[in-house]
């Protein structure tokens, strides 16, 4: 993570968080409001950060990885019902429901990332397609199941959707989240506390362990990696598939954190956002969780700016409109990805399947 | 996967030659929408469905009446211009995921110049001039919202794949924007988010009494013989296969490769901005939110399936047409949700995609060389 980097992240989230500031001043003291977009941010930030450190692990190891956004759709979505399931069928009560939900999302994750693997690094399909079929089977099988479970007439919850037991309770850190006002940022649900746990784990493992010297062997020069006896193959499917458990543990964030709730295509991009993070952090886990923010900051924006609708005056009238502040994160991604923030470089071998 | 074989290329002596390349070259492809239709009936059967039923229904449903084969052309003609589009994309080296947000576009623009011109201007315009106007701004908006991804890609490297997707997410906002805000339908009995119905000299009458056929469906047929002759038979064509087969070499032989990338981007992003057009001047009589979803990810499907050949995607385009058409039958028939063709079309284009496994299950012997689009980001 150069400085440069660093400060432009800084500087457009500061920007952001201002422009709620200036806006909600008569209402709120600008502490509380920017506390609570912080919050916001850090917790909205979640999926974007897994889906990046699923990139992280696939295109360290040369695995481009574009069907993010489907494993983690499909993720949300078997998460979900697998709650439901304990819930209305075996009696569990919220927590093991929910957790069982987590455990099965991210195993849908794997799951995919195993099709992934096998169709990229095996069968050497194109990677951009076999991604773009991971993200067709994801929409049309959740959408199928949807509807055939849910919404027929002889569907088995008999066309009325039971209520799903819930979302994962918050954990106060002690002591941090007793800070009074600041305290609220360490009040968060725990998909949202692994996912900072866990962009400093792979930190540590790609660039402190074995493991992570030889990934990313495999991902620059893999016919030096494969001469010096490091297995190619199996370097790059365990990358994908612990990059694939992470993207489900990201949607498990949509339906089992956020809300209740499950919607055909809910994901809305996110996957796709979290690879321009992940391009960001110039392939690193702490970058791409710091680009994760800046779009985490646009989405709490648009959030935020909801509690002060009425206060938004008239010259910024556009700032009322959900569609045109809905715009920040997807603009943002382009710009990035334009290289005006510094070029980036990805892993050498990235793309490539490995040919022996 | 092979190149698409270039059946028009044989002499006119050859039909026989000709019929056996197009016969080797749909074989894969056969057996993978094949082997989908199997996998899928096992799917319908698990959650407690009649294949039989199911499939009869849609076949039904698609082609079983005159009403049906002209739902099954309504159904197909987006899907023809779509899918040429990414075609056209694919030839040149370029995955255009955007196609959703520059049909998107394109409908806006035509639906904006069919019901707003004639106000601007004070005067009645002809149809002769006010149809082509129409469709022309949308082909106009399709390209420049493809050409702005290309021109990214040409000459600052940004990944087309993720900008296409970002700049659909950004058609939808301000589509939605637009939709319910300066382009809404003011008749007070309106109640969803849609443009004014076009004037009626910017509406294309459909030909037939009592039936949705229109001419959209035989203006996509032109259309993909056209794109045929464009790439395959003038320079420009030439530059973009080259561009696509290997810019290095395309540069190396005086080939401007930058201005080819955004000239394919351009190209397909008009074709994907016709598609959307022609719904409005021909089938809508206006754009209303939400009648394209699915389009952007169904069309790669259609030019996998279609081996990038214009024939090719126009077979596939009345394939999946006739699915979608189908499957409202089948869902009627047999309670099976007609989400079931997402799953089906996602596995068409797994079986096309990792063409390897129909060849291993059919013992069909391969030929070396595939499609290549990822050479990492770019940087």
């Amino acid at each position: 993570m150069d400085w440069r980097r660093f400060g432009i992240i800084a500087l457009v989230i500061i920007i952001l968080f201002s422009a709620v500031v200036l806006i909600g001043k008569s209402q709120n003291s600008p502490i509380v409001i920017i506390t609570s977009m912080l919050a916001t941010t850090i917790a909205v930030a979640t999926p974007l950060t897994l889906g990046a450190l699923c990139g992280i692990y696939c295109e360290r190891a040369g695995v481009v990885n574009i069907g993010i956004e489907g494993m983690m759709l499909g993720a949300a979505f078997f998460g979900w019902l697998a709650s439901i399931y304990m819930n209305t069928l075996f009696h569990f009560s919220l927590m093991p429901s929910v957790i069982v939900g987590v455990i099965v999302a991210v195993l849908t994750g794997g799951l995919f990332a195993l099709l992934h693997a096998a169709l990229s690094i095996t069968f050497k399909v194109d990677q951009i397609i076999s991604g773009t079929v991971i993200n067709i089977l994801a929409i049309g099988i959740t959408g199928f199941l949807n509807r055939q479970m849910f919404f027929g007439s002889g569907s088995v919850f008999g066309g009325n959707v039971p209520s799903a037991p819930g979302v994962l309770p918050s954990i106060r850190i002690p002591l941090l989240a007793d800070i009074p006002t600041f305290g609220r940022m360490f009040d968060q649900q725990p998909i949202t506390i692994a996912a900072l746990v866990l962009v400093f784990v792979t930190h540590y493992v790609m660039f402190y362990t074995r493991w992570g010297l030889r990934t990313r062997a495999v991902g620059e020069h893999p016919r030096a990696a494969d001469t010096v006896g490091i297995n190619v193959i199996r370097m790059r499917y365990a990358n994908v598939l612990i990059g694939g458990c992470l993207a489900g543990l990201g949607g498990a964030y949509f339906t089992l954190q956020s809300v209740p709730s499950f919607q055909p295509l809910m994901t809305n991009g996110r996957g796709f956002i979290a690879l321009a993070a992940m391009i960001f952090g110039n392939w690193s886990p702490i970058g791409a969780w710091l680009a994760a923010l800046v779009f985490g900051a646009a989405q709490a924006l648009q959030i935020n700016l909801q509690f002060f609708r009425e206060l938004i005056p008239p010259q910024l009238a556009f700032l009322q409109n959900a569609y045109v502040v809905g715009l920040a994160p997807y603009i943002l991604t382009m710009l990035i990805l334009t290289g005006i923030v510094g070029k980036t470089i990805p892993p050498a071998a990235d793309g490539i399947p490995y040919e022996k | 996967m092979r190149q698409p074989t270039e059946p028009f290329e044989a002499s006119p002596s050859s039909l026989r030659r000709f019929l056996h390349a197009a016969l080797d070259a749909m074989l894969v492809p056969l057996l993978a929408v094949l082997t989908a239709i199997l996998v899928g009936g096992i799917i319908i059967t698990l959650v407690g469905g009649n294949p039989f039923n199911a499939y009869r229904g849609l076949f039904g449903g698609a082609f079983g009446s005159l009403k049906a084969l002209s739902e099954t052309a309504v159904w197909a003609t987006p899907y023809i211009f779509a899918g040429l589009a990414v075609a056209v994309a694919f030839k040149g080296g370029l995955f255009n995921i955007g196609a959703e947000g520059q049909l998107a576009f394109g409908a806006v623009a035509a639906a904006w110049v069919g019901y707003a011109l004639p106000g601007l201007l004070t005067t009645d315009l002809p149809a002769f001039i006010h149809v082509p106007l129409a469709i022309g701004a949308g082909m106009l908006a399709g390209a420049i919202w493809g050409a702005i991804p290309g021109a990214l890609k040409a000459y600052t490297g940004g990944h087309e794949v993720i900008n296409t997707i970002m700049m659909n997410y950004i058609a939808l906002n301000i589509t939605s924007f637009l939709l319910n805000g300066p382009m809404r339908d003011p008749d007070p009995l309106n109640l969803s988010a849609r443009t004014p119905e076009i004037a009626a000299s910017a509406q294309f009458q459909p030909p037939f009494e009592g039936l949705r056929f229109h001419w959209g469906f035989v203006l996509a047929l032109v259309v993909a013989v056209i794109i045929w002759w464009l790439v395959w038979k003038t320079t420009i064509g030439f530059e973009i296969r080259t561009t696509g087969a290997n810019p290095d070499a395309a540069k190396y032989a005086g080939i401007n490769v930058k201005r080819t990338i955004v000239l394919s981007m351009a190209l397909s992003g008009m074709l994907a901005g016709m598609a959307g057009a022609i719904e409005v001047t021909a089938l809508n009589y206006r754009h209303e939110l939400g009648f394209s979803v699915g389009y952007g990810f169904d069309s790669i499907a259609i030019a996998l399936l279609g081996k990038n050949h214009p024939l090719g995607v126009v077979l596939a385009a009345i394939l999946f047409a006739a699915m979608r058409n189908g499957a409202t039958r089948m869902q009627f028939l047999t309670q099976i949700p007609i989400d079931i063709i997402s799953v089906i079309q996602g596995l068409i284009l797994l079986f096309v995609a990792a063409d390897v496994i129909v060849r291993y299950i059919y013992r069909v012997r391969a030929r070396e060389d595939r499609v290549v689009l990822t050479r990492g980001w770019g940087g």
